[in-house]
């Protein structure tokens, strides 16, 4: 029973984990950002070319993809996202268009493809970071084993999420992007400087992802793709969750990583996905503006 | 000559039709001469680039062998190479324009099952030969493809018999993405596992490119299996191999048996996850002969990377080339029908060994081997046929050698 729990509660936390950043993009701000997947694989190839060429691990990678993805948020915002905000449909077109530049970008190794020059650790092939093996080892701990790696990205999810929280509700940063997301003309009105606050909250959101791609990789192949097939799960996530509600994002991870964990282990991961998109569409049904909801902008 | 009005009819269409075909009205027409074109037709974009271009790599570079020799009866061999994108609907697309365009006599290519399904039909109504490396999952039996990769009982008549035997092991949990070359591998294997006297304590599978492997790794712990014959394709074995040792397994008390995972699945993975676990091919970049460490070396060459790993479907790309050279010699003259005859019973000396085109049903004589996969990616070979076996493409439904289901005269679907 601890093992599917466990089993549940990891899937949940890498849910969490793409949907943290998802939930400050999409839920605080109102932009659809297709290119957030892209961010998490930004984050990914961080750290497979930092592992070769600086040769540090896992844990200086982390604040490294955060620092890279959220400079290029930083980028995608001032060049794109802040010409469209308040065009929900169309941000939604353009992130999507940037995603598939991102993903050739590093596909064609920024070009550099074309005048036969290699960088080992881009290209359309398959990379790897490397884990440290503690990390890999599994302990006994009271009778329970412990899986250090699954942990560790639980550990980080729990984290991230109470930074998050701090940031949004302790915070005078915070507070100004809690009046932003409610009603930004008012806000401006206030003195509230919107366009330098949602460039921070947009990179933030950015940078969130680089650290989720990070640990995605200690178990996923890195590849130019690997986003586009997680920013759809986050999606799901922030929707189910209620639009712009922290908790609700956390719950609503939790709710759908126990549900997918359970049923992959009673039947089978195509059936339990199955089941997991029939409950999405049900809450969707039950509370159109999901779990948690309030007015946003 | 016996001359009538039906046979001088076509002659004169066809040679007006040739009139037609003038350079200037369609570019890239058959080859001018004291040359042959050929078409390459691997993917060069897209998800399956990463091998897939290794396989072009290994065609293109037994060309350059072949024409540096001399060519084939004096003729220089010219590639003309497309790009299948990953997609079999550009696969089709591609294999349209080589015969009918460029009016190739052969197109070498495919690495999935699902591009060669896709340029058959091309193949088959224009009858032209199409020369595939993969192993695949059998079941196919075209007079207009020479297939010369492993086919399931070349992987796994031996594999399954030296697991119940050789590693004493008595329980599989067979696992598999969920698609056609897993499911027939389990058909098979679940036959051969029986008559060894083992049992399989589940079948399960996941989608392509699935990567959260948590609940599919506790359910094999679970399961009280004591082997894993793992079908797992593409990506997908990546996630499979690191989640197998963040639960604690090791592949001494329960080793993976794999049919799919080749020295670019194991570089891709980190070499440190697969340690111990086994993989069943006809080819290991570490068979250690003098001509497998020369090919080794040319290939190294020819793609500029010294680090480059070689695999089964590559040594397949590249000695398929030289067994159409041969048969091109024999005949005489490059046509599709002329081809087909002559490649029949041609025997080459690959770098995995003898290899000899079964002339029934146009598959390969292959010799199985398996590999323990070590700490540095490479496999050590633990055991391997003394000769070639012949290849039995419906060994899933009952066919043996003395009973062959596909032969020269295509397939005998009573037998089915």
């Amino acid at each position: 029973m601890s093992e599917i729990l466990f089993i549940g509660l990891s899937l949940s936390s890498i849910l969490l984990l793409i949907a943290l950043g998802l939930s400050i993009t999409y839920g605080a701000m109102g932009v659809i950002n297709m290119a957030h997947g892209e961010l998490v694989m930004i984050g990914a190839y961080t750290a497979v070319l930092s592992g070769i060429y600086l040769n540090i691990n896992l844990f200086l990678a982390l604040p490294m993809a955060f620092l890279v993805s959220a400079l290029v948020g930083l980028a995608l915002e001032r060049l794109v996202i802040r010409r469209l905000y308040g065009r929900i449909i169309d941000t939604l077109l353009a992130t999507w268009g940037v995603a598939i530049i991102l993903q050739q970008l590093i596909r064609l190794e920024f070009g550099l493809t074309f005048f036969g020059i290699h960088i080992d650790g881009l290209g359309p092939g398959l990379q790897n970071m490397a884990v440290p093996a503690f990390l890999t080892q599994p302990f006994e701990l009271v009778g329970l084993s412990i899986q250090p790696y699954r942990s560790f990205i639980i550990l980080v999810t729990v984290l991230l999420t109470l930074l998050t929280w701090f940031l949004m509700y302790r915070t005078s940063m915070g507070m100004q992007v809690r009046a932003i997301m409610r009603n930004p003309q008012i806000a401006a009105a206030c003195g509230i400087d919107v366009r330098r606050v949602s460039a921070f909250t947009f990179a933030y959101g950015s940078g969130l992802a680089g650290i989720a791609g990070v640990l995605l990789a200690g178990f996923k192949t890195v590849m130019p793709d690997m986003g586009a097939s997680t920013v759809v799960d986050g999606f799901l996530v922030v929707v189910v969750g209620g639009v712009g509600s922290l908790l609700g994002t956390v719950l609503a991870s939790v709710l759908l990583g126990q549900i997918n964990g359970i049923f992959a282990l009673l039947t089978n991961d195509i059936l339990a996905r199955a089941v997991v998109f029939a409950v999405v569409i049900a809450i969707i049904l039950w509370r159109p503006r999901g779990l948690f909801a309030f007015r946003t902008r | 000559m016996n001359f009538n009005r039906r046979s001088f009819l076509k002659t004169s269409a066809v040679s007006f039709g040739a009139a037609l075909a003038s350079p200037s009205l369609i570019p890239g027409r058959a080859a001018a001469a004291g040359e042959i074109d050929v078409g390459v037709l691997f993917s060069q974009t897209g998800g399956l680039s990463i091998i897939e271009k290794s396989l072009a790599d290994a065609t293109l570079m037994a060309i350059n062998e072949i024409n540096a020799e001399g060519g084939v009866n004096g003729m220089m061999i010219k590639p003309i190479v497309e790009d299948g994108a990953s997609d079999p609907k550009t696969y089709n697309e591609k294999a349209s324009k080589l015969v009918i365009r460029d009016r190739v006599p052969t197109v070498f290519g495919s690495y999935t099952s699902a591009s060669r399904k896709a340029v058959l039909p091309v193949f088959e109504k224009r009858n032209n030969m199409y020369f595939y490396p993969t192993y695949y999952e059998g079941f196919e039996c075209s007079k207009n493809v020479i297939y010369t990769g492993a086919v399931p009982n070349q992987q796994l008549s031996n594999f399954i018999p030296w697991i119940v035997n050789t590693l004493g092991k008595k329980k599989f949990f067979i696992v598999g993405s969920n698609y056609i070359y897993p499911r027939e591998m389990a058909k098979v294997s679940k036959i051969l596992i029986e008559q060894e006297g083992a049992e399989y304590v589940a079948d399960e599978y996941l989608e392509l490119g699935h990567s959260e492997w948590g609940a599919m790794v506790s359910k094999i712990k679970d399961s009280g299996c004591d082997v894993v014959l793992s079908n797992v394709v593409g990506d997908s074995v990546v996630a499979f191999y690191r989640e197998f040792k963040n639960q604690g397994i090791t592949h001494e008390e329960l080793p993976i048996c794999a049919t799919v995972t080749s020295e670019i699945e194991i570089q891709a993975m980190g070499a440190e996850f697969a340690v111990g676990s086994y993989t069943s091919f006809p080819y290991f970049q570490a068979i250690d002969t003098p001509q497998n460490k020369a090919f080794i070396e040319r290939y190294r060459a020819f793609v500029n990377d010294p680090t480059a790993v070689t695999h089964h479907a590559l040594e397949s790309s590249y000695f398929q080339v030289y067994l159409w050279k041969q048969a091109v010699e024999k005949a005489g003259e490059a046509t599709p029908d002329a081809i087909r005859e002559a490649i029949k019973g041609q025997t080459f000396d690959a770098p995995n060994g003898k290899v000899t085109v079964d002339p029934e049903n146009l598959h390969t004589y292959l010799t199985p081997r398996i590999a323990r996969w070590r700490a540095d990616g490479q496999g050590e070979i633990v055991d391997a046929y003394p000769e070639p076996i012949r290849p039995l493409p419906y060994v899933a439904y009952g066919e043996t050698s003395d009973n062959l289901f596909c032969t020269a005269a295509g397939l005998d679907s009573s037998k089915l």
